[in-house]
């Protein structure tokens, strides 16, 4: 058996780094809104607008590579339900990555706090100030990001499955270091 | 040509009405601001004030201004941010609940443009400043506009914690616009 195709240097490489900075702006977005307001609370609220930028950009930057590369096959052994599972999960966790910064971009401009990336590029406000569609969108916003966190539980646990009970190599697919375990 | 003359003498009187321009239209009256967080400007604004102008558009020299603001009524973009900034450490709106600016001279800039000197008193602290101001005359009101950058450090305006200028910046552009009839 042939070990399975992986994934280019630069998906790779843009996959684990999106989901590091998710693990890191959606905890930053959890303390940072509980927190009473402190010069703190407004470099975290920077910070978290910062990452989140930054994930928007980089899975532009993933879209870019999807469209331009075809991506490794699923082994031939899996379950038709669970090829549909994978691309219906894979589909919706783009349109997450899309619209959770996006939401909070909303958001802070309804909430009249426009978004300067860095420190340095001010952001267009699309939608003018209107604290009312700013509580909405703060909620969507929420809502958005449990239903992130439902996802990656479920993307994780998939590949756990994969890796663990299934024994089919799909997560060398997304780290190479694995793979070369399998092969010795 | 007796209509014209009637004209003409109307727009005299009404211009010679002008040196008492005094009345200020509150309601289309502002007192904004904006202050930059960690390099974001945040607009704000005194919803409440009260005003005292005298200026002749023919003799601007001779103006003269009290402005008085109700610290209290400070809209700073947030509900915890209005709480916030009344607190002790921002303008302790309960010991020094007003700001004043009292006027001593106006200089002409040319162009349409003026200077306002006087005293800004702010959380018991009173330190000389000007405001640059343009006036214009539209449909039998003067309207004053202009702007001038604060520093609000120099008043104690965000003291503690909140000196951090690189999280809040030191100076807060001050905008005003008054309607006077």
């Amino acid at each position: 058996m042939t070990a399975p195709a992986r994934y280019t240097r630069t998906a790779i490489s843009l996959h684990w780094l999106v989901a590091f900075l998710i693990l890191a702006a959606f905890p930053l977005g959890l303390t940072m809104s509980d927190m009473v307001l402190s010069p703190l609370k407004l470099k975290l609220i920077s910070y978290h607008k910062w990452l989140g930028v930054t994930v928007f950009l980089l899975v532009a930057a993933r879209l870019a590579w999807r469209a331009t590369h075809t991506p490794p096959p699923l082994p031939a052994a899996m379950p038709a339900w669970e090829r549909y599972a994978a691309h219906g999960l894979h589909h919706l966790l783009y349109v997450l990555l899309f619209a959770i910064p996006l939401s909070g971009w909303l958001m802070s401009s309804a909430k009249g706090f426009q978004t300067v990336y860095l420190g340095v590029l001010p952001l267009p406000d699309l939608i003018g100030k209107d604290k009312a569609l700013g509580d909405v969108l703060k909620e969507v916003h929420e809502l958005l990001n449990y239903g992130m966190l439902a996802l990656v539980i479920a993307h994780v646990g998939a590949a756990l499955k994969h890796h663990f009970i299934d024994r089919d190599g799909i997560l060398a697919r997304m780290l190479p270091f694995l793979d070369k375990e399998n092969t010795r | 040509m007796i209509r014209l003359l009637a004209i003409l003498s109307l727009l005299a009187s009404s211009f010679a009405y002008g040196a008492e321009l005094s009345a200020v239209q509150l309601d289309k009256s502002s007192i904004a601001f904006v202050s930059r967080q960690m390099n974001v400007p945040v607009e704000g604004a005194f919803k409440k004030f009260g005003a005292q102008i005298n200026i002749d558009p023919v003799r601007p020299e001779t103006g003269r201004a009290r402005i008085e603001i109700d610290l209290a009524s400070i809209d700073a973009g947030s509900t915890e941010a209005n709480d916030e900034v009344k607190s002790k450490s921002w303008f302790n709106t309960r010991e020094f609940p007003k700001a004043s600016f009292v006027s001593s001279a106006v200089k002409a800039l040319g162009g349409g443009r003026f200077e306002a000197f006087g005293k800004l008193s702010i959380k018991g602290k009173t330190l000389e400043s000007r405001a640059p101001f343009t006036l214009k005359q539209e449909k039998g009101v003067l309207i004053l506009d202009g702007a001038f950058p604060l520093k609000r450090l120099d008043y104690g305006i965000g003291s503690g914690v909140w000196s951090d200028t690189s999280v809040v910046a030191d100076e807060v552009l001050v905008k005003f616009h008054f309607v006077l009839k």
